[in-house]
C-alpha cells in the first residue's frame, strides 16, 4: 500500500519552544490514521503543517508526494480539511456554501447529494448562524468533500458535540474510508480513535510516545487483564497466600491479575473456599484510554522528577 | 486572477449583505439621514451676515484716504449687521468677474465724486452686484443698501430743504454660479461614505476573519487573496454607486441642490472605494488583534472624516489645517468630485483622480503583500 503521508524528523519551533520535536510517521493510503494527544501536545501544529497552513522548522513532509508548504495550492485541490471549530459566513446557507466552493474548485458536485452524505440535507436552505454545533461541523465536512479529496484532515471534528451528532460524524468517517479515502483524524476522544482508526500515534510534548494499531498499543503498553472483587484486605492476603497471585487492595476492592483465562475460575473457587465475605466481581482489560492516561501520566511524572532533580 | 472566483465571492458578499438588516439600513437610509440632517442644520441657521465686497473710488481731493461721506455710508452698512463690508482694490470693469471667481455673491461700487455730489444734492448712482441664485443674500444686500441710502437721503433733505432722493443705485447681476452649503455637502458626504463604510468594515473583517479562521478556511480553496480583495472592492464600488445616487437624489429633492451629473463622477466612485477597501485591509492586516485593528482604523479614519472637505469646505479651514488636508487621500476624492460636479474644472479633476489612482495601486499591492491567510 502506498503512503499518503510521510513525515520524518519533523520539527516546529516557536522561539525556544519546540511544539513538535522530531516526529516520524507514515499514513498508508486508504486508511484511517488517528493522531492522539493531550491539549498542547502538538497535534494541531502537526496537522496544520501537513495541510500546508503552517511552515515547518525542519524535517521532511510529503503529502500525496507534495511539499505542503511550497506546493500548497496543488495540494489543496486534492485534500479536504475541517479545522477545529469550523466557522463560516453567518448568513450563508449550506447549499450556497457548497455552490461557492464548487465554483472555486471548478467541480460539478451536487449540493443536495453532498449534504445527504453528511446527513444535513434537511438544512439545505438554513443559514449558517441558525445551525447547531453538530450541523455546523457537518457543513464543514461537506465543504471539505466538495473537491472529492484523496485525504481528509479532521481536526477534533466531534469536540463539543452531543453523542448523537458525534455518532453521525463517525458514520461519515466510515463512509470516507469505504470510498478509499485516507483519513487523518486528530481527537482527544480515545474511544473515537479505538473505534475508527486503523493506526494510532500518541503525541505528547511534541514527541510520539506510542504508535501502532489500537490493539498493538494496548498490548504493548497496557496492563494485563484483572479480576476485581469487592472484599476485605484479609481476602487479598488469603488469595496471595493460596494462589501465589498478585492481589492488591484498591478502594475496598481486591484486584487480582489474570495470567490466563483459567485463572478466573481458580480465583473464584479460592474466594468461596476462604469463607470471607465478598460481593460482585468484574474482569477488566485496559482500553486505549487507560493506556493513554497512564502513558501521558508517566511522562509528566518523569518530567516532574527530572525537573525536581535539577 | 480568475473572474469566476471573483464572481463566486461577490455573490457571497452580496448575499451576506442583503441578509443583514443593519447593513441595508445604513446603505439605504443613512445617506438620506445624513443629507437631511446636515442640510437642515446649515440651511436654517443661515450664513448670518453677507460679505459685501466694496470698491470705494471716492478718495479725498488730496488723494489720501476716502471721503468722510463714503466712509460714513460704509460704516452705516456695517452697522446693519446683515452685511459685512470688505474693501477690495479691483478695477470696476473686472469687478463682476472677480466676484464670480471668488464665489462672492455681493459687491458695491462707490463712484468718485460721491461726497461732493451728495453734499451738493446732485443725484449720484451706486452700482450694486448681487446674485439672483442666492436669493436671500440678494434680498439682504439690496435691502441694507437701500435702507442706508434712504437714511442718507432723508438727512440731506432735512439739511438742504430738497426732498428729491440723491443717492440711488443700479443693481447688476453677478454672472457666476453661487453655491449653497448643500452643493458642497453632497460631494462631501459621498466622500464620507466612500471613506467610512469600507474602512470600518474592512478593518473589522481583516481581523475577525483571521480570528474566526475564515481566512484559513479560504486559504484551503483556490481563491487567491487578490481575487478576494478584488471582490470586496467591486462590492464597495457597487455600494458607493447606490449611496451616491441616493444622496444626490435626496439633496436635489429635499434642498434643491445644484449638481452636475457627468461621467466624470464615475472614476471617483470606482477609484475611491478601491483605495479605501485596500487601506482598510492593510490597516486590519497590520494589527494583531481586533481591538488594535479598530484603533488603527479609527486613527486613520477620524481625521479624514472631518478634515477632507466632508462637512466643511477645506477652503474655509485655518491655513495650517488646509495644508494638513492636502496630505489626506480623501481630500483628493472630494475635491475631484467638487471639480466635476460643481466647477467643471477638468484639469484639476484629472490631477485629483491620478493622485487617488496611484495611491490605490500602492495600497492594494501593500495590502496583498501584508495580508496573510496562513501562518509562517
Amino acid at each position: 500500500m502506498s503512503a499518503a503521508i510521510e513525515v520524518s524528523g519533523l520539527v516546529k519551533r516557536y522561539g525556544d519552544l519546540a511544539a513538535v520535536d522530531g516526529i516520524d510517521f507514515t499514513v498508508a493510503a486508504g486508511t484511517v490514521f488517528s493522531f492522539l494527544g493531550p491539549n498542547g501536545a502538538g497535534k494541531t501544529t502537526t496537522t496544520e503543517i501537513l495541510e500546508g497552513l503552517r511552515k515547518r522548522t525542519a524535517g521532511d513532509v510529503q503529502v500525496l508526494g507534495l511539499d505542503p508548504w511550497n506546493q500548497g495550492d496543488e495540494l489543496h485541490r486534492r485534500i479536504g480539511v475541517i479545522p477545529q471549530d469550523f466557522r463560516f459566513f453567518e448568513k450563508i446557507t449550506p447549499k450556497e456554501a457548497i455552490e461557492y466552493y464548487r465554483a472555486l474548485f471548478h467541480t460539478r458536485v451536487d449540493p443536495v447529494e453532498l449534504l445527504q452524505k453528511v446527513e444535513l440535507a434537511d438544512k439545505l436552505n438554513s443559514r449558517y448562524d441558525t445551525l447547531s454545533g453538530g450541523q455546523k461541523q457537518k457543513l464543514g465536512l461537506a465543504l471539505a468533500l466538495t473537491n472529492d479529496p484523496e485525504i481528509c484532515f479532521l481536526d477534533e471534528p466531534t469536540t463539543g458535540l452531543d453523542p448523537h451528532a458525534r455518532r453521525a460524524i463517525w458514520e461519515v468517517i466510515r463512509t470516507l474510508k469505504k470510498e478509499g479515502r485516507t483519513v487523518f483524524l486528530t481527537t482527544h476522544y480515545l474511544e473515537e480513535a479505538e473505534l475508527l482508526a486503523d493506526r494510532v500515534a500518541i503525541i505528547h510534548n511534541g514527541r510520539i510516545i506510542a504508535a501502532g494499531t489500537p490493539a498493538e498499543i494496548i498490548q504493548e503498553h497496557g496492563r494485563p487483564a484483572r479480576m476485581t472483587v469487592e472484599g476485605s484486605p484479609a481476602l487479598a492476603a488469603y488469595l496471595q497466600m493460596n494462589l501465589g497471585a498478585a492481589a492488591v487492595v484498591e478502594d475496598g476492592k481486591v484486584s487480582v491479575t489474570l495470567r490466563d483465562k483459567g485463572d478466573a475460575l481458580k480465583i473464584l473457587t479460592a474466594i468461596e473456599e476462604s469463607g470471607l465475605p465478598w460481593t460482585s466481581f468484574t474482569t477488566t482489560k485496559d482500553t486505549l484510554e487507560d493506556v493513554f492516561v497512564r502513558l501521558v501520566g508517566q511522562m509528566d511524572e518523569g518530567a516532574l522528577k527530572s525537573g525536581g532533580r535539577k | 486572477m480568475k473572474l469566476s472566483h471573483i464572481a463566486a465571492d461577490f455573490r457571497i458578499v452580496s448575499r451576506t449583505y442583503f441578509r443583514n438588516p443593519v447593513a441595508l439600513f445604513f446603505t439605504l437610509f443613512f445617506p438620506i439621514i445624513l443629507i437631511g440632517m446636515f442640510g437642515l442644520i446649515f440651511s436654517t441657521v443661515g450664513s448670518g451676515t453677507v460679505t459685501l465686497e466694496v470698491i470705494n473710488q471716492d478718495h479725498n481731493p488730496n488723494g489720501v484716504g476716502f471721503t468722510n461721506t463714503s466712509v460714513a455710508f460704509l460704516e452705516a452698512l456695517n452697522k446693519t449687521s446683515v452685511v459685512s463690508v470688505q474693501l477690495v482694490s479691483v478695477s470696476p470693469q473686472n469687478f463682476s468677474t472677480y466676484l464670480g471667481q471668488n464665489d462672492m455673491s455681493a459687491g458695491l461700487v462707490i463712484p468718485s465724486g460721491f461726497q461732493s455730489d451728495y453734499l451738493r444734492h446732485v443725484p449720484v448712482n451706486l452700482t450694486v452686484y448681487t446674485n439672483p441664485e442666492a436669493a436671500s443674500a440678494q434680498g439682504t444686500v439690496l435691502g441694507a443698501i437701500s435702507g442706508v441710502a434712504n437714511g442718507f437721503n432723508l438727512k440731506a433733505a432735512c439739511n438742504g430743504g430738497s426732498c428729491a432722493p440723491i443717492i440711488g443705485f443700479t443693481s447688476l447681476n453677478v454672472g457666476s454660479q453661487v453655491y449653497k452649503y448643500i452643493d458642497y455637502l453632497i460631494p462631501g458626504l459621498i466622500g464620507f461614505t466612500i471613506l467610512t463604510s469600507p474602512m470600518f468594515s474592512m478593518v473589522d473583517i481583516a481581523s475577525s476573519y483571521r480570528k474566526d479562521g475564515i481566512f484559513r478556511e479560504l486559504s484551503l480553496t483556490p481563491l487567491s487573496r487578490s481575487e478576494w480583495l478584488t471582490s470586496r472592492i467591486l462590492w464597495y464600488v457597487a455600494m458607493t454607486f447606490v449611496t451616491a445616487g441616493i444622496m444626490i437624489g435626496a439633496g436635489v429633492f429635499l434642498f434643491n441642490a445644484h449638481v452636475t451629473l457627468t461621467w466624470g463622477l464615475v472614476p471617483y466612485l470606482v477609484v475611491g472605494p478601491f483605495f479605501f477597501v485596500s487601506l482598510g485591509m492593510l490597516a486590519g492586516s497590520v494589527a494583531k488583534t481586533p481591538e488594535s485593528a479598530a484603533l488603527i482604523g479609527n486613527v486613520i479614519t477620524f481625521p479624514m472624516m472631518f478634515l477632507s472637505g466632508t462637512f466643511f469646505q477645506v477652503s474655509e479651514m485655518p491655513p495650517g489645517l488646509q495644508e494638513f488636508a492636502h496630505i489626506l487621500p480623501l481630500y483628493y476624492v472630494i475635491d475631484g468630485m467638487n471639480q466635476v460636479m460643481l466647477f467643471s474644472n477638468t484639469s484639476r479633476a484629472l490631477f485629483d483622480i491620478l493622485v487617488v489612482l496611484v495611491g490605490s495601486v500602492v495600497v492594494f499591492l501593500l495590502a496583498i503583500r501584508l495580508f496573510k491567510w496562513r501562518d509562517e
